[in-house]
C-alpha cells in the first residue's frame, strides 16, 4: 500500500479556515521557518480510506482473539470512549483555573482513591506516561527514599531472570547496578538465591506478581520481608495486576511501590503506541517524593488525563464486585485453554496458571523441526494474533498465552482445537508451516535486516 | 555445533584463547545459535578494567538482549571494531569473530575444556 505521503497531492486538503477576523501580526524573522513542512496533502475523502486501509491490515482485539501473553489484550469497552469524550473532559485547558475545572480535579481524586484502594497504597501519580515511564518514576522514589536518608551505599535493585526486559533497563537507567537472581525450578523467586544477593548494598528488588511464567509466587510476603531486613525497598510491577486486581493488594504483599499500565489492566487501548498511563502508587514513606510535589515532574500536568478519565469509567462500570470477577474470569479463561491445549503442545510448568501460562515447544522442535515462531507464524492464518513468542528467556521455544477475561468459551475452544490442528500438521508438513502465514498480506518480515538498517523517517528524495 | 579444541570456555557461553599473553575472549557456536541473528553489540573500550564473572558488554538479537560476561579479570587492549558495524559475523564465524582482547590477567573463572564445554551444553537442551 502507498504511504500518505505517496498519496499526498499539491493543494488537496479538508479543511477550509474561516477568513481572519483579528488584525495579522508578523512574527520575528528569525521565529519563522524558511521553508514550509513537507505535510501530506490529501482531501478527508482520501483520509478517510488511508486510515480505513490501514485498518484492514492490522490485526486488533475488534478483529479476533489476540492471546498476546503478558500483554492483556482484553476488549475495551465502548463507554469508556465515550466518557472520555465528553466535552466537559475535553475542553478543557490544564492551566485554566481550578475552579473552573472542579469536576476533572474530582474525576482524577475519585481514580486515584479507587486505584490506591485496588492496590493497597496510599498515594498516587498520574504523570507518567506508560508503563516504563511509571517503572522509572518508581524506582526514582525508592533512590530519593534512600537518598534522602543519607543511605548511599546503596547501589543494587535485584531483579529475578524471568523479569520482563524493562526492569533492569530501568533500573540502570536510574544509576543501579542490576543483580539477576535465577529463578527457582517452579519458575518463583529462589529464597536461597535471594538471601545471597541481599546486603547492605541492596536498594531494592522489582518483582511481578504473578510472574512472567503466570505463576503466583507462594513465598511473596517471606520475599518482601528478607527484602526489608536488608533495608531495602519492594517495587511491584503492575504488569500482571489483571489475575489479581480487586483480588489481593500488592500493598499487603508487602510492597511499597508500584506502576499500573491504566491503558492495558484498566481497558484502554494499547498495543498501538499511545497514549497510555503508567499510573505510579506508593506507600505514605515515598509520598513525599511523587512527582506533582514542589514541582517535580516526570512529564507535563497530569500525564494523559483522558486515558485516565478511561480507566475511571471502566472502574465505575465493574463496581465493587466486577473488578475480582474480571480478575478471576481472566484466571479460569487461561487455566482452561491450558487444559485443552494439554495432551498436545507441553506447558513449561504443568500446574495451576494465572492469568497466562506458557508453552515449552524445546520438545517439539527437536521431535519436528518446527519452532515456536512457525507456530505463531502458522496461526495468523487463521486469523488469530500470535502469542508471545519467546519470552520469559527462561523457557526455550515459549509461546506464552493470556487469553483474558473477555473471550468466551467458543472462543478458546475455537483457539484450543487450531493449536490441535497445528500439532499434527507439524508432523505431517512441516515444510508448510516453516513457509507460513499463506494467507496474510505480509508473510515473513525480515527482522533481522530491519533491526540493522532501521529505515525510521520517510525519504523525500 | 562446533566446539573447537584449542579454546577454554566459560558456562555463561564464551570462548577463551592465550595468545602472545593476552586473553582473546569472543562467544561461542552455542551461544550465537541460541541467541539467533545478532544485529546489535555494546563494547567496552580500550583501557577499560574488566571483572571475571561480570558483564563486560551486551550483544542483542531479534529475540533478546544478553550480557558479555567476562571470563577474566584484567584491562582491556583490544576491542574488534568491525563487529560494531557488523554484528552478524559473530553467527557467521564465532570463533574468528573475537570480541576483545585482555591483557594484565588477575583473575579468572573455572573454564571447561572443549569436551566438558560439549556435554555442558547438552544438558543445557
Amino acid at each position: 500500500m502507498k504511504l500518505i505521503f505517496e498519496k499526498s497531492a499539491a493543494g488537496h486538503r479538508c479543511a477550509i479556515l474561516p477568513p481572519c477576523d483579528v488584525e495579522e501580526v508578523a512574527l520575528p524573522a528569525e521565529l519563522t521557518r524558511e521553508a514550509a513542512p513537507k505535510l501530506p496533502e490529501l482531501n478527508e475523502t482520501e483520509i478517510s480510506r488511508h486510515y480505513t486501509e490501514l485498518n484492514k491490515r492490522v490485526h486488533g482485539v475488534n478483529c479476533g482473539f489476540y492471546p498476546l501473553g503478558s500483554c492483556t489484550m482484553k476488549y475495551n469497552p465502548r463507554i469508556d470512549e465515550e466518557t472520555a469524550a465528553l466535552p466537559g473532559f475535553t475542553a478543557v485547558h490544564p492551566l485554566a483555573p481550578a475552579h473552573t475545572v472542579e469536576g476533572c480535579k474530582e474525576a482524577l481524586d475519585t481514580a486515584k482513591a479507587y486505584l490506591c484502594e485496588i492496590t493497597g497504597m496510599d498515594d498516587m501519580t498520574f504523570q507518567p506516561a506508560a508503563g516504563a515511564h511509571g517503572e522509572f518514576t518508581g524506582v526514582m522514589l525508592i533512590k530519593q527514599y534512600h537518598d534522602a536518608r543519607g543511605d548511599s551505599k546503596r547501589r543494587k535493585i535485584i531483579v529475578p531472570d524471568s523479569a520482563h526486559g524493562t526492569n533492569p533497563a530501568t533500573a540502570a537507567m536510574c544509576g543501579y547496578d542490576v543483580v539477576n537472581i535465577p529463578s527457582a525450578p517452579n519458575g518463583c523467586v529462589d529464597l536461597e538465591a535471594l538471601k545471597a544477593v541481599l546486603g547492605e548494598d541492596t536498594a531494592g528488588l522489582m518483582l511481578t506478581n504473578p510472574n512472567t511464567v503466570g505463576i503466583f509466587d507462594e513465598n511473596i510476603l517471606e520475599i518482601t520481608r528478607l527484602v526489608h531486613e536488608a533495608g531495602g525497598l519492594c517495587y511491584y510491577d503492575g504488569a500482571n495486576l489483571n489475575a489479581v486486581m480487586g483480588v489481593v493488594r500488592p500493598g499487603d504483599m508487602g510492597f511499597d511501590c508500584i506502576h499500573l499500565n491504566l491503558h492495558k489492566t484498566f481497558a484502554t487501548p494499547h498495543g498501538g503506541g499511545g497514549p497510555g498511563s503508567g499510573a505510579v502508587g506508593c506507600k505514605a514513606a515515598l509520598a513525599p517524593y511523587l512527582p506533582n510535589k514542589d514541582g517535580i515532574r516526570v512529564r507535563s500536568f497530569h500525564g494523559n488525563f483522558l486515558v485516565v478519565i478511561k480507566a475511571l469509567t471502566y472502574l465505575l462500570t465493574l463496581g465493587k464486585e466486577g473488578v475480582p470477577e474480571a480478575a478471576k474470569n481472566a484466571v479460569l479463561n487461561a487455566n482452561y485453554l491450558q487444559s485443552k491445549i494439554k495432551g498436545t503442545f507441553t506447558p513449561a510448568f504443568d500446574r495451576l496458571c494465572m492469568h497466562e501460562f506458557v508453552l515449552d515447544l524445546s520438545g517439539f522442535k527437536k521431535e519436528t523441526g518446527v519452532s515456536a515462531l512457525d507456530v505463531a507464524k502458522s496461526l495468523i492464518d487463521y486469523g488469530m494474533h500470535p502469542p508471545t513468542m519467546y519470552f520469559p528467556l527462561i523457557v526455550h521455544e515459549a509461546l506464552m498465552l493470556e487469553p483474558t477475561e473477555t473471550e468466551s468459551r467458543d472462543t478458546l475452544d475455537e483457539a484450543a482445537e487450531i493449536f490441535r490442528k497445528l500439532f499434527e500438521l507439524a508432523k505431517t508438513d512441516p515444510d508448510y508451516m516453516h513457509a507460513a502465514p499463506h494467507n496474510a498480506q505480509i508473510g515473513r518480515p525480515d527482522e533481522v535486516r530491519a533491526a540493522r538498517n532501521p529505515i525510521l523517517r520517510y525519504s523525500f528524495e | 555445533m562446533n566446539y573447537p579444541n584449542e579454546l577454554l570456555y566459560s558456562k555463561t557461553h564464551e570462548w577463551v584463547k592465550e595468545e602472545d599473553g593476552v586473553v582473546v575472549i569472543g562467544i561461542s557456536d552455542y551461544a550465537q545459535d541460541a541467541l539467533g541473528d545478532l544485529v546489535f553489540i555494546n563494547l567496552p573500550e580500550v583501557g577499560d578494567e574488566v571483572v571475571a564473572g561480570e558483564a563486560f558488554g551486551d550483544v542483542e538479537s531479534v529475540k533478546a538482549v544478553s550480557d558479555l560476561v567476562c571470563p577474566v579479570s584484567g584491562t582491556v587492549c583490544a576491542i574488534n571494531e568491525e563487529l560494531l558495524d557488523s554484528p552478524e559475523m559473530l553467527n557467521e564465524e564465532p570463533y574468528d569473530a573475537w570480541i576483545i582482547k585482555v591483557e594484565n590477567e588477575t583473575d579468572r573463572e573455572e573454564l571447561l575444556s572443549a569436551a566438558d564445554y560439549e556435554a555442558f551444553c547438552a544438558e543445557e537442551g
